[in-house]
């Protein structure tokens, strides 16, 4: 386990969760690859912190990134039940009203 | 590092991405959120390899709570279940793919061929101790930020999710004795 | 690592397994005792009837369901008897503990957490309608009791300005928490029956929808659920103990022996809760747990901060 191997992880699951967030047309399946890159974020955060700079001050970064997720969940949550109550719908391609 | 460790590193390193993959690759709604859980546990006990105890135990609790609800909601709004009826639920595939693996590229490359510094200071004796006294201490502006930040998410939360509010549970004057249940005689909603 | 408390090896974590059989299996005794009793039965027939019960789900047969999910049905049942021994590693027995964890406190709610999974991944494997309204109706009710018991673990580690098990029993060495902390251990109690699906809290698994994750378990499957929750009560009862009973620490006898009373003392209480009070229906729990029990976890919180800081 060196800073290197664990940043290629990071990478790797980042990049399954930028596929995810692209490619899937449910909100929910969307808001999974979100939750895919973050958790990518938060081992690279980890790692970097460990091998680089062990300050109890980067331990902080890694709090807000969790707290970050939270608050993605919570309104992607509450937008995916607005939408299906308004359009009986998940998918997002019906849900791009605002798309030029 | 010890071999042992080392080995532990790399299944758990494996049992996440391919959990990741897995999500997007199996045809249940339940097998694929929980197998975003695994991999967020899996994360998180590489957190605790790195000695980052409180994170990692943290990281576990919030992601499978999280999942376990997120499953709720993935059934509540398929409305269908795709292992009964397989279809496809993507669209720009390819595109998809290569702009992922590009990402990768650029990342494990930008990794690999960075040259890291070396390591600067030592890590506390009692890293949960430093983390609280960081979090109460000089990064204490941080936490007072993301404290009204989350309630404001909830609050934002609610209004956007319940179609019902006090006065459709207790009548216009506040003054029914027991609430009234969603569809109830009397429900605005 | 807190002083006084040792770590045991491989050995003692075989130990730590099979007393946490024993342990649940009394808990099992006691519970068919008590339903004798009340039936007019013989009670030692009565406290014999789990061990007959369980040689007779060794040999049945499994029933299977079509399109089950069994991978997970079967995570779901498993899970729970793993996350109650992985409960058990935190909690010390005397001076031995399997793992001295400094976020051992943290550690125990995660794993509670898991439960939520578990329980949940139960209901939905079977592909039965009865059980699946049993998976929903645990998650709704671990909305209403997971932040009071989250709050109510937070009172002890306050008090012993520790994460670490073995400093909060040691900070009970003059004063055991739960006299001036009744209301986080009266909670975290409730949070104890409420993650084993029991007693008041057992709507998940309720008459009314046909045993609801039960419904559709048999032979060796059912066994091992109804071995779970005795085993998740027994681990809930030893982390009481360890939290706000003063651990092990007693007159005359070893702390070890001590632990085991206690546990037991407060595993039969837990227990006999089934006989006492009727199922809650989880929509009626949220209200309650909302506005009436998290704020007074809340105000004993902020007790224990003044008694603290003072």
């Amino acid at each position: 386990m060196t800073l290197d191997t664990v940043l290629v992880i990071a990478a790797a699951l980042f990049s399954v969760g930028v596929y995810g967030a692209l490619s899937q047309q449910v909100v929910v399946m969307v808001m999974m690859g979100l939750e895919l890159m973050l958790n990518g974020v938060i081992l690279a955060a980890a790692g970097l912190w460990w091998f680089l700079a062990p300050a109890p001050d980067g331990q902080v970064l890694l709090l807000v990134v969790i707290a970050a997720m939270t608050v993605e969940m919570a309104m992607g949550f509450a937008v995916a039940t607005l939408l299906n109550r308004s359009r009986k719908s998940d998918m997002t391609d019906m849900a791009t009203d605002l798309s030029g | 590092m010890s071999p042992v460790l080392d080995a532990v590193f790399w299944v758990l390193a494996v049992i996440s991405v391919a959990a990741g993959i897995a999500v997007f690759r199996v045809d249940s709604m339940a097998r694929a959120t929980y197998a975003l859980a695994v991999s967020f546990v899996a994360v998180g006990a590489i957190l605790l390899l790195l000695n980052l105890e409180y994170i990692g135990v943290i990281t576990i609790l919030m992601m499978v709570m999280e999942m376990a609800v997120m499953a709720i909601f993935m059934i509540m709004f398929m409305g269908m279940n795709p292992a009964l009826m397989p279809m496809s639920m993507v669209h720009n595939k390819v595109g998809s793919l290569v702009l992922a693996l590009g990402v990768f590229v650029v990342l494990a490359g930008g990794a690999l061929l960075v040259d890291w510094p070396a390591r600067r200071g030592e890590p506390a004796g009692d890293l949960t101790r430093s983390l609280g006294e960081a979090v109460m201490g000089s990064k204490m502006l941080v936490m007072l930020t993301v404290s009204p930040l989350l309630f404001a998410t909830l609050v934002a939360a609610l209004v956007l999710a319940t179609p019902r509010g006090r006065y459709d549970r207790f009548g216009d004057d506040l003054r029914a004795a027991t609430p009234r249940g969603p569809g109830e005689q009397g429900d605005q909603a | 690592m807190a002083e006084g408390i040792i770590q045991v090896g491989p050995l003692g974590t075989v130990t730590a397994t099979v007393l946490l059989g024993i342990v649940a299996v009394l808990a099992a005794a006691f519970d068919g005792a008590v339903g004798a009793r009340l039936q007019g039965r013989r009670t030692l027939s009565g406290a014999a009837a789990p061990v007959w019960e369980g040689a007779r789900l060794l040999r049945q047969r499994r029933r299977t369901i079509v399109a089950a999910d069994s991978l997970l049905w079967r995570i779901g049942v498993v899970g729970l008897l793993v996350v109650a021994l992985l409960k058990v590693a935190v909690v010390p027995l005397g001076a031995w503990t399997v793992a001295d964890l400094s976020v051992g406190v943290v550690w125990f709610n995660a794993m509670d957490v898991m439960v939520w999974a578990l329980v949940w991944l139960v209901g939905w494997g079977a592909n039965s309608a009865h059980a699946l309204i049993g998976g929903y109706r645990f998650l709704a009710q671990a909305l209403s009791y997971e932040l009071p018991l989250m709050f109510a673990l937070t009172g002890p580690a306050i008090a012993a300005g520790s994460l670490r098990v073995g400093d909060v029993v040691a900070a009970q060495d003059e004063l055991w928490f739960v006299v001036w902390m009744p209301v986080a251990f009266l909670v975290f109690c409730a949070g104890v029956v409420a993650f084993s699906v029991w007693g008041p809290f057992g709507a998940a698994a309720g008459k009314d929808i046909a045993g609801g994750v039960l419904a559709e378990l048999s032979g060796v499957d059912r066994l091992l659920l109804l071995a779970g929750r005795y085993a998740l009560l027994s681990a809930g009862a030893g982390f009481a103990v360890a939290l706000f009973l003063g651990g092990g620490s007693g007159p005359f006898a070893p702390s070890w022996v001590w632990t085991l009373v206690k546990t037991l003392a407060v595993l039969a209480a837990l227990v006999g809760v089934r006989r006492l009070l009727p199922v809650v229906r989880p929509d009626r729990l949220a209200e309650v747990a909302w506005i009436v029990v998290l704020p007074a976890v809340l105000l004993q919180l902020l007790l224990v901060s003044f008694v603290v800081v003072q």
